[in-house]
Formats: structure tokens, sequence, C-alpha cells
């Protein structure tokens, strides 16, 4: 039932009414706004009890598969636990209830916060600078390209209109490269897994603004020769991207800024564990080299002592102190490509991500991709024992891998997405599919550092069960799920007859 | 080892099962010469005690001072349902709903999100959510750019009575693809969008117009005869609007003779809290006609293989994991958790709960304005109708009012100064329904003293 469905005309919450007018005397209070401007109709909202609207959205609640219920090996999502203590930390009072436009008096505990967040970023990346106010990876990925962009233009070259992406990249990095302008050039992978560097050699030149990477890549495996490749576009005059969405695997292991990158992106709702919330909201703060720090998105945390121009001795943030924070703002970075966001990015998000970062320090740093790599590393080590094609047999994985099930598909007539479907009813959430697209049938698995050795095996038995399965009664996969809210459905026809919102009607 | 479960015998069969000895050869495909071994700037581990320790004390050295900033940001009470519900570990820890079938929990409240929102803006489809109001405006530019089809150019028309940040952003992300943002100045006397300013424009190509509905002065746009204006123009009416105030307020749908073409801004008053800015969403409705090029996820209703209802996301063809390139947009994720707390949020208070509270923020706001007025030194600026928000102008400067306001644990308001310096010490108030009798009286007992001293 939808929740519509179960309103009442006339019900409402009555201990959620505000006091300051009763149901007589609201319509009196609009009294001075004109006739014409307000609605003459109420709006089409449910009319229920908090109680059956507290039992509703529970219920949909476990129509969902998540982290907290279900192994969830999501390719490129990195999708480990995300710690309760990051959640109601980040929703202390005192945090929810912090105006983004409060006055520094009343923000020095939160942009402490935010300061040392980027501190920590900078240290784990090996970037000079970091603005945390992107609120999505998307969203970094556009600030990312337009520093390149305002980069070139800042020294008058204005040829170079073409931003380069392997072909194995996120559908993220071509879009977001149009987004900023640009014409979008395709580089090929070679049969190991890395970038084809004779192409690059040959597709670099004065129109190269810069390269999109992603290191390692979406093909779950390392660029070897990722030195060569800075030095070619470099070269060239253009400037490395390093897109983060796969920074679980190297955290404290080797930094984007110490292999040649100029400008980053991190998802710390992947690496810093961050909540995927069903879809967002995401977090892409961005690093940079030093060439491009005049360029970074605004505001900043600042740390300023008693001789800053703006928090002066009178201010009681900084008075009797030797240092405060303040927002540094476009008059303190003229060059700066601007504002992404309302006010200061996913903020609450970014307390979580400082709350985990604190709960790692310096140690689990390295742990962290220590251990996401050796459960991607053994699960394609069993995986493959049992039967299952890994695509790239003889590289190490990295936090991710992947398998293709082209082979099976052929021979049984079950494809990667029966395959998908039918985990889910063995109460795995699937891995990513179909992507990276230059790999047929495939599976990303991502495990995740978080993952046990057993939950791990549970789900090699899985594959296996599902294998035999798709050998022994093939029809029992492609017609999977048999045991969720709802068997598969139709895609198609949802496009063709759009039905996007509940209506009385029907 | 904070969240990693492995014991060393776990860690031994898994060397053996790879075949390798340490951990360590894991890694040896990244070049000797770039690994690192430590990294020193990062502080050492602390547990769940002493975290939680340190955040309690972050948080209280900011106090809580009673706020009268909006400005784009709104207090209003949220049930405490909201987000217990929605931080439930299904809620909180599931993602983007890839697998439709493992779900329909997010994908089911969405589509309820979807038709709350229609229902609210009087539009016909809603998306998943954008980001935030800003960002949410940039890209209703960018889509009243591709759904305009009888204009060739990309010029917009941008009020000055807009979210200054709202602009700024806008620029920001739409100024590599050759958009240009034409300024329409505000009128000093009525701090609306005038007609008269807009007529200069008069059979110029022009893409869309944006009207923010209340305007940045907390104003009321004559949004009827903007929209007209647009529509006799060939232009589209993109439309800004904030959301609890479309609980009283004409919906955008309706606005003129064939109501908004895109309704777009931000959600925060719905259930999500200040939190110093976020995380917010954008929501972004239009007419049916425009939903194929509308960025952001759009959640549709179907049939299983035994007919039964359930839910997928649909129109994946705009987006760019399929188009990449030629995506209307590169959003990839919307602000699901945020919008599962505002789609209960809005279900708990209802049509009857929602009026109220834009009720009471309204009349809470017009008895702050009678009291202030009456004070030496304070004078409404714009005469004229408004919803929650007012500009005052005072006879002397503005931040040393607010510093000894803020001295009393008063936030009294945002500063126009550095946006519209020619409005002089001028003050944005904003007095919503959790503000009680006594906070109004501490609020102009406050303004009075700093006046006086």
């Amino acid at each position: 039932m939808l929740i519509f469905e179960h309103s009442l005309e006339g019900r409402h919450t009555a201990s959620q009414m505000p006091t300051a007018v009763d149901g007589q005397s609201a319509a009196a209070a609009l009294e001075d706004i004109p006739a014409g401007q307000l609605r003459k109709s109420k709006p089409l909202l449910p009319e229920v009890s908090e109680l059956q609207a507290v039992r509703h959205y529970t219920r949909l609640s476990q129509r969902n598969f998540s982290i907290d219920t279900e192994f969830y090996p999501l390719g490129s999502c990195t999708m480990k636990y995300n710690p309760r203590a990051c959640n109601s930390l980040a929703m202390l009072p005192g945090f929810l209830g912090r105006h983004p436009y409060a006055p520094p008096r009343f923000s020095q505990g939160f942009m402490q916060i935010l300061f040392e967040l980027q501190e920590m970023l900078k240290a784990v990346t090996g970037m000079r600078g970091v603005s945390l106010t992107p609120m999505a990876g998307a969203q970094g990925e556009f600030a990312g390209v337009a520093m390149i962009r305002a980069y070139h233009e800042a020294r008058g070259d204005n040829t170079r209109d073409e931003i380069l992406v392997p072909d194995a990249a996120h559908g993220t990095n071509p879009a977001t490269a149009i987004m900023c302008g640009y014409k979008v050039r395709e580089i090929p992978t070679d049969a190991e897994g890395d970038v084809d560097l004779e192409a690059l050699r040959n597709a670099v030149g004065p129109q190269t603004a810069g390269i999109m990477l992603t290191n390692p890549s979406t093909l779950g495996v390392f660029e070897r020769r990722i030195r060569e490749i800075a030095s070619i576009v470099h070269q060239a005059g253009g400037l490395l991207y390093y897109d983060g969405a796969n920074l679980n695997a190297i955290l404290g292991k080797v930094r984007p800024g110490d292999m040649g990158f100029d400008v980053i992106h991190m998802n710390l709702h992947k690496t810093f564990s961050t909540p995927h919330g069903g879809g967002g909201p995401g977090s892409g703060a961005v690093g940079v080299s030093e060439r491009l720090l005049p360029f970074l998105p605004v505001p900043i945390v600042g740390k300023v002592n008693k001789e800053d121009r703006v928090l002066t001795l009178k201010d009681p943030a900084i008075a009797g102190q030797a240092e405060a924070f303040r927002w540094l703002d476009e008059k303190d970075l003229p060059q700066s490509i601007g504002r992404l966001s309302g006010f200061m990015g996913n903020a609450g998000i970014l307390l979580r991500a400082y709350i985990y970062m604190r709960m790692l320090g310096r140690q689990g740093m390295p742990r962290v991709a220590d251990y996401a790599t050796l459960n991607a590393n053994y699960l394609m080590a069993r995986l493959t024992r049992q039967g299952f094609d890994a695509a790239f047999p003889k590289r190490r994985a990295t936090h991710e891998f992947i398998l293709t099930l082209k082979r099976q598909a052929k021979t049984l007539g079950v494809n990667t997405m029966a395959f998908a479907k039918r985990l889910l009813d063995k109460g795995f959430h699937a891995p990513t599919t179909y992507f990276p697209l230059l790999v047929p049938e495939c599976l990303l698995i991502e495990p995740t550092e978080t993952e046990s050795k057993q939950e791990l095996d549970r789900f090699v038995d899985a594959m296996c069960e599902v294998l035999r399965e798709a050998e022994a009664s093939p029809e029992l996969v492609t017609s999977a799920p048999h045991s969720l809210p709802v068997r598969r459905l139709d895609d198609v026809r949802a496009a063709k007859d759009l039905d996007l919102t509940w209506s009385a009607a029907g | 080892m904070p969240f990693i479960p492995h014991t060393e015998n776990d860690v031994q069969a898994m060397l053996a099962a790879i075949g390798i000895n340490s951990i360590d050869e894991l890694f040896d495909e990244i070049p000797g010469e770039l690994r690192i071994h430590d990294l020193p700037e990062i502080p050492a581990a602390i547990n769940e005690m002493e975290i939680t320790r340190l955040m309690y004390e972050r948080a209280a050295r900011d106090q809580s001072p009673l706020c009268f900033i909006g400005a784009g940001a709104y207090e209003h009470h949220i049930p405490a349902a909201v987000w217990q519900v929605a931080t439930r570990g299904e809620f909180y820890s599931s993602y983007t709903p890839y697998q439709a079938e493992a779900s329909q929990g997010t994908l089911q409240l969405i589509y309820e999100y979807q038709t709350m929102m229609t229902g609210l803006t009087g539009m016909d489809v809603s998306n998943a959510s954008l980001y935030d109001g800003a960002s949410a405006l940039s890209e209703a530019v960018l889509m009243g750019i591709r759904a305009n089809r009888k204009s060739r150019g990309k010029r917009i028309l941008m009020p000055t009575s807009v979210n200054p940040v709202y602009r700024a952003c806008t620029h920001g992300i739409v100024k590599n693809q050759g958009v240009e943002l034409i300024e329409v100045p505000y009128s000093r006397d009525t701090g609306l969008t005038a007609l008269e300013a807009l007529e200069r424009h008069d059979g110029e190509d022009i893409a869309a117009l944006v009207v923010q509905q209340p305007n940045f002065f907390g104003s009321l746009e004559e949004v009827d005869a903007l929209t007209d204006w647009a529509h006799a123009n060939n232009a589209l009416l993109i439309a800004v609007v904030n959301p609890m105030a479309l609980a009283v307020l004409k919906p955008p749908g309706q606005w003129g003779g064939q109501g908004a073409d895109i309704a777009c801004g931000d959600g925060q008053p719905l259930g999500a809290p200040l939190s110093s800015g976020g995380p917010y969403y954008g929501f972004m409705c239009c007419k049916e006609a425009h939903v194929r090029q509308m960025p952001g996820r759009i959640v549709g209703r179907t049939v299983d293989a035994d007919g039964r209802q359930g839910f997928v996301l649909t129109l994946q063809a705009r987006e760019q994991h399929i188009r990449r390139s030629k995506a209307t947009s590169n959003i990839c994720t919307n602000q699901g958790l945020v919008v599962t707390a505002s789609t209960i949020y809005m279900a708990i208070m209802g049509p009857e709960g929602l009026f109220r509270t834009a009720a009471a923020s309204h009349a809470n706001t017009r008895t702050l304005l009678q009291r202030l007025v009456s004070i030496a030194g304070v004078e409404r600026v714009f005469a004229g109708p408004f919803f929650h928000e007012a500009v005052l102008r005072l006879n002397r400067p503005v931040q040393d009012v607010l510093a000894a306001m803020a001295d009393e644990g008063v936030l009294g308001g945002y500063a126009l100064g550095k946006d519209y310096p020619e409005l002089g010490e001028a003050l944005l108030v904003c007095a919503t329904e959790t503000k009680t009798e006594a906070d109004l009286d501490r609020y102009a007992a406050a303004l009075s003293r700093a006046l006086s001293d």
C-alpha cells in the first residue's frame, strides 16, 4: 500500500501542530497576504496519524537490502560498515542546530573539525590543498575539471579544448568534461587492463587540457605505468585528474599526489564510510597540487591568528586565543572557481567522515587497504578455483575484481543479470553488473575490509549454488528472484507508460 | 583493529588460499618508489568513547544561540520519528536502487516523495532530488535551455532578488557552457522584480526567466504577471520556491495563465535540520512535456512478472551511466537519506501540519516586525506582503548591532550589506514557528539595547 492509501480526510497529528496558531486562526494569520497570492486548495499530502506514518515507513525500510542486513559487494561503491557512532555524534543537537551563517564565535568547534578534516585528507592523498564543498563525487569531478580549465585560462592558454578519458571510466567522467565545456576523447585499454600508452602518446597534443583517470582503474587493477602516463600528459601541457572512486584500495599505501596527479576528488561516502543513504548524500571533497591552489572552490576553513584582516582582536572568536578559524571566501581566493553549493556542502556528512577517520587513526588507514585487498584477492582466488573466470586472471586484484560470465551466458543461457537476481534470493546483494562496459557479462565484486572470512565463504557457497542451478535448471535462475517482495520488474513498461506520481483516480 | 573482523587464523588461511605469504605481497604491482609507509600527520586512533567526548566538547563550544537568521536555511521543528525512522540501517546503509527487487522500500518511498512534491508545487512530475537548492537552480537553467524549443540561444534572465548565493553558484556551474545570465534589477520601492525592468527585453531571444517566491528579501513577487510575460516572450518560467511556503502560497503550477515550466528549490524546510548548511536536498519538478530533459533519477511504477505493483528507476537513458558524454547532467546520486527524512516529515505533518507551520511562521514574523519597527532607529525597507522573512534598516552599522546582540546570545539576522550595499544598513530577519512570545521579546529587547548603547 502507498501512504496515500492510508490517508483519511481530516486526520492530523495534533502533537506536531505549532502553538502560535490553531485551526481557526491559521487562516486569519494570512489575512495580510493578498488573496491572489494564496493557495486555493490543500496540496495532495497524506492525512495519517504519526503511528501510521512510522509503521508504513518502517515496513518500507524492511523491503530494502542494506549493509546492516546483507553482504553488499557492489563493485566501485565501497559498501563498508557505517559505524553508528559517526551518525549519532554528527547528530548531536549542537551540530544540528547550527545555522550555516552563525558567526565565527558560535562556530569554532564545528570549524575546527572541518579544518582538521581538510588536513587529514591532504595527508592521506599527498595534495597541497583541500576544499570540502562538493556535494558528491560527480560534483567533485566538476570542480576538478573546472579548476583545470581555470588554470589554463589564467595562463592565457585558450587552445586546450579536449579532455582524455579511458574507455573504462565511470560515465560521470565524460559527462563532467562536457559540463565544463570540453570535448571528450576516449583512450583504449590494453589486454592487461592498463591504459594503452601508444594510443595515449598519439592522442595528446596542444589541444589536451587534461586526462581523467581512476587508479586503481574500474577494471580492478592498479595502473602500473602511472608515472609514464603523468609524464606524457604533463609534457603535452595537460593536467592529471584523479577520480577517487577507488581510493579505498590504496589508502595509506600510495598517494595520488605522489603519482603525479594535479587534482583529485574523494568519495567520502566510500573511503570514509559516510552513509550511502539509499543513493546519497554523497560528499566529494577535492584536493589539488600547488599550482591549482588558487582555484579551489570556496568556502574553505582557514586557521588564522591575531593579525587576520577579518577576525579582528575584538571578535570573541579569537579574543584570548592564539588562533581561530574562519571561512576563506572569494576575497581570499579571487581566482577560485567559486561556489558549488548554497552553504558548506554536505556539512553533516563531513562530520561523519571526520569521526570515522579519527577512529581509524594513523595505523588504521593502511589497514583499510590491506584488508580490503586481502578480501578481494581471497574471493577471486576461491571463485576462480570454483570455475568462475576472472577478467584479468594474471593481475592482482585491488580492493575489487571482475568476473566474466560470458562462457556461462553462452553455454547455459544464463546471463549476468539473471545470475545477479538469483543471488538476491540467496540473501546477498548482487555485485555491480555490466560495468565496466568493456568486459562482457561482467560482475564487479568489492567485498570491503569490514566483511569477515566467514561471510566471504558464504558468498562463495552462494555463487557456486547459483552456478549449479544454472547448469541443472536454468529457468530457475533466469526467472529469479523468487523470494523477494516482488519478482522481476517490467522496466520497459515503466519507461513506456510513465507512472511517476500517484493519484486518487488510479 | 577498528571495523576489521579478521582473526590471525583467518588471515593465515586467506593468504594460503591466495598462495602468498604476506598481505604486503598483494601490493607488488605498485611501483616501489611510490609506496609510503607512514602517515605522520594523521593523529593516532582514538576509540568510540574518546571521540564521543571530543565531539560533545566541540558541539558544546558552539553554544546554542537563539537564531533569527533565515536567508535560505530555516529552523523548523522536526518530529522525533522523522530521523529515527530515516536512520534505520535499511535506509541509512543501502545504496542507489540498482537492484530494484531488493530496493522496493527506497523506490516506493521516492515515488511517494515525487507525488508529494508535485502536490506541493502543482507541477506534473518530480525527480528524486538533486544536491541542494543552489545547484538545483543551476541544473534548472541548463534544463530550461534544452527544453525551450522556441529559443535558439542560451540567455537566461536572472533577477537580483534571487538568492545571491544561488546566482553565484549557478554562474559557476553554467559559465563554461556559454550560458549568459542577464541580471534584472529589483525595484528599490517594492523589493520586487518589476515588469518594467523585464519589458526592456521584450521580443529578445530568452530561454528562461527565473523567479524566486518568496524572493531573497522575503517579499512576494507578482508571479502571475512575471509568468505571463515570460510565456508571451517565448521564454520558459523557472520558479525557485520555498516548499514550506507552498503550504499557503499559490503553487508554481498555477502561476499566470499557463503555470511555471520548471519549479525547483531547497527541500531543507521540510524535515532537514539546519546542520551548518547540509546535507539538504534540491528538488525539481516540471511539466510533463519536459520530463525527458530533467536531470537526476526518476522512479516509476510498473508491474512484476506476476502483475503485482512495483517500482523501478526509469527514463535512465537520460543519465550519465548510459549516455556518458551525451547525458542531461553528470549528476549520479540524489540526496537519498534527506529525501527519506523529508518524505516521512511530510507524511507526519500532512497538509494541515504544513499549513499551520507556514501560517505560524508568517504570524511570528509579522509580530516580530511590529515590535521591532516601534523601536527608534528601525524601519521596514519594503512595505509589501511577505512570507516569513523581511528586510529592516537600522540607524547603526548592522555588524555592530549583530555583534552586540550576539553578546546576549541572539543571532539577529543576515546582514545584506555585502550583497546589496545600496540598501544601506539592511538586515534580513526571520521568525519561524519555533519562536515563542518570549523569544520575540528577547529579540526586541536585545535589538533595542544594541541600538541605544
